[in-house]
């Protein structure tokens, strides 16, 4: 009985040391399950969602501030994968954050109306836009993510949402059409 | 050297009908010049090239009018002398259909050349580095189909065997055929300074059994050579013998590993027609700004072969030929396996467009709708690259990607097989298409949003560390007024008690006056 008790504990004491060294040793820095809500939000960082950034939205859902339906760039996409991994329903897009986009879009300055004023560079959220005081200002495509934060601010309304449309380099086959069924086969 | 060796085959495969003889009896003959030339940025694999010409500027033939747009791209060149009229979107033959960037070109029909020196036979005494920054100047790109860019691939040095790809398997498609039928001894110089410049061993030529002519005229060629360098391989007319990887297979017996280059297996494999384009900028100076192209099928009235200046007009082409025999024909630019259906013929022949097939319609079959499959598990038979076609199918139509790219969608070569003798009439290899595409746009979205986090933290970062200095400026400040403040205090105390002390001591002076003069009443 007694040599049972004693190698008990003593198994017992030697686990408790493996885990107490492995939970120091391999501590995993950050929040996983922010990191990957984070990797599926689409990193507008428009704020539509009523938190500062991507970042912020995903530390809200973690906590389960927020619902996972306020993310209108993501649209359904990102809804579903974010309810995949969250083990959660499938719910529709909550209007009050705004319209699913139907096509990818960015902004353009127009250059001979911009007065130079950078309110818009202060505005953006991802530093697309370049220029300085009384210089015109302009927006580099390739870095916008087409959150529209800097429309409000303009002064004199010279910035426009343009469509980005596919091109051969970034275009997507179409769906073949779906198969044929006769009708006394369904 | 003759046919000694013996060969292996690859798995599947096709017997076609070749339709090969309604090309070939009539000698390769210049297309005609045409007076306005656009030519496409994007010819090749990689990167899209960068324009080196404005709007109005005068061009030589010959000239670079594009370079390299990054390490895997190529340059372009001015197929004619004459003005750079535009440099904007145009149509171009892509599977897409979407427009592109190109250069117009109005010739001035003068034909002037710009000044180049050829390297001839000199090319033995410079190094593979430089010749292989010639050909890049030269913008040559493999013109098998997949234009890859030929400066890369030759990177591969100290390569054993070199295998010159004189295959042409897909049926109607003869440019090759006839290449080496009429420029046998060229296309071989041309496999020859490939030779010097990955320091090959030996060079395996490899012909279908379906080319008579092209093999003798290639072993007239290999026995007058002598060297002992070259060697014909006579291979079975089976689609699609002519892949890279397949071909490899059959003279080697190797099999190149998914995501791996046939490098790794000591062998480089280059097309006939490259070869061509290789001499050409060796021993004549000239970029690739020309190529052999096959106007074929059976609803046109003359198929022959064409050397066609690359940006001219696929509807002067085929008028060339004598035009469509009716109104309702299908283009398609390619061979009917591999080929892609253009929806005009407004488009300029670029340097991958190795046939114009021209069928009348009721040939094409209908592909609108298909039937379901049925798992018979035929095109798992034929497909050579030994895939799961109707799994690949099955994952795509419920756009269930991670299990498409498991199942190695990626190394498809797209030959058709699978489709050709589907029952049910699916289009394959639009489904692998649609899947390749998503998931490359999927990639590419994947890397925006990845770089606009990193942006936005920077961006936070920024912010943050910005009001951090305003802060540490502030505190600064307050210390320092707040230090002069204290001084001045002390200052003014002083002051003042030396104000109050002047102030009593006049004072006391006034009342001294006062008692020593008495105010008179």
């Amino acid at each position: 009985m007694l040599t049972v008790i004693i190698t008990l504990g003593v198994v017992a004491v030697i686990f408790g040391l493996i885990l107490g060294y492995s939970a120091i040793r391999f501590k995993v820095e950050g929040d996983p399950v922010v990191d990957q809500i984070d990797a599926i939000l689409p990193q507008t960082q428009c704020g539509q969602c009523t938190y500062p950034g991507c970042r912020g939205y995903a530390e809200a859902i973690a906590k389960g501030e927020a619902d996972i339906n306020q993310c209108p760039p993501g649209g359904e996409t990102t809804i579903i994968a974010l309810a995949k991994l969250l083990d959660v329903e499938v719910k529709p897009l909550n209007g009050e954050h705004g319209e699913e986009k139907l096509y990818p879009t960015v902004v353009q300055i127009d250059e001979q109306s911009c007065i130079g004023c950078t309110l818009c560079i202060q505005a953006c959220p991802v530093d697309a836009i370049i220029g300085a005081a009384k210089q015109m200002h302009t927006v580099v495509e390739t870095v916008c993510t087409g959150c529209n934060l800097c429309i409000p601010p303009c002064p004199v309304d010279c910035i426009h949402i343009i469509e980005v449309k596919p091109t051969v380099r970034n275009w997507v086959a179409a769906f073949p059409a779906e198969p044929f069924i006769a009708p006394h086969a369904q | 050297m003759t046919v000694t060796k013996t060969i292996s085959t690859f798995h599947g495969g096709l017997k076609l009908k070749g339709n090969k003889q309604l090309s070939t009896g009539t000698a390769i003959t210049a297309a005609a010049v045409v007076s306005q030339y656009i030519i496409p940025l994007q010819q090749h694999i990689g990167a899209i090239s960068e324009s080196l010409v404005s709007i109005g500027e005068h061009v030589l033939k010959g000239q670079m009018i594009a370079k390299p747009g990054s390490t895997i791209s190529a340059a372009v060149h001015a197929p004619v002398s004459g003005t750079i009229t535009a440099i904007d979107r145009q149509p171009v033959p892509h599977v897409s259909g979407l427009p592109d960037y190109c250069i117009t070109i109005d010739n001035d029909f003068k034909d002037k050349w710009v000044k180049t020196q050829p390297l001839a036979e000199d090319y033995n005494n410079h190094t593979s580095r430089d010749l292989r920054q010639l050909l890049r100047d030269a913008g040559i790109v493999g013109l098998g189909g997949a234009t890859f860019p030929s400066d890369i691939k030759e990177t591969e040095m100290d390569t054993h065997t070199l295998i010159l790809n004189g295959v042409e398997c897909e049926p109607y498609i003869t440019c090759d055929d006839m290449l080496m039928r009429e420029r046998a001894q060229q296309v071989l110089a041309g496999a020859d300074i490939i030779g010097h410049i990955i320091k090959a061993h030996e060079c395996i030529v490899a012909i279908e059994n379906n080319k008579p002519e092209a093999i003798k005229a290639m072993q007239a060629v290999i026995d007058a050579d002598g060297t002992g360098f070259f060697r014909l391989q006579v291979i079975p007319t089976l689609y699609p013998s002519g892949g890279e990887k397949q071909l490899i297979k059959i003279i080697t017996g190797k099999e190149v590993p998914s995501g791996h280059f046939p490098g790794e297996l000591d062998v480089l494999c280059h097309n006939v027609a490259t070869a061509y384009a290789i001499y050409q900028a060796i021993y004549e100076a000239r970029p690739l700004i020309s190529r052999i192209m096959t106007v074929t099928g059976h609803g046109i009235q003359q198929p022959q072969n064409i050397e066609v200046l690359i940006g001219t007009p696929m509807k002067d082409c085929i008028e060339q030929c004598g035009g469509y025999i009716n109104d309702n024909c299908e283009l398609i630019m390619g061979g009917p396996m591999m080929g892609l259906t253009l929806q005009s013929d407004h488009l300029p022949v670029i340097k991958a467009t190795n046939c114009l097939l021209i069928r009348p319609c009721t040939e094409a079959a209908d592909t609108k709708t298909h039937l379901p499959c049925i798992r018979c598990g035929k095109c798992v038979e034929v497909c050579p690259v030994r895939l799961l076609p109707q799994q690949l199918y099955w994952y795509t139509s419920c756009k269930n990607m991670e299990r498409v790219k498991n199942h190695h969608l990626f190394d498809c070569i797209e030959c058709g097989c699978c489709a050709y003798v589907c029952p049910s009439d699916i289009p394959l290899v639009q489904y692998y298409r649609f899947a390749k595409t998503e998931i490359r746009h999927k990639q590419q979205q994947r890397i925006a949003s990845d770089t606009a986090r990193q942006h936005h933290e920077a961006h936070q970062q920024r912010l943050e560390r910005q009001k951090q200095e305003r802060e540490q400026r502030l505190r600064k400040k307050r210390e320092m007024l707040a230090a002069r403040n204290k001084n001045t205090d002390s200052n003014n105390k002083e002051a003042i008690t030396d104000a109050i002390a002047r102030a009593k001591a006049k004072k006391a002076e006034r009342e001294q006056a006062a008692t020593k003069q008495p105010v008179k009443q």
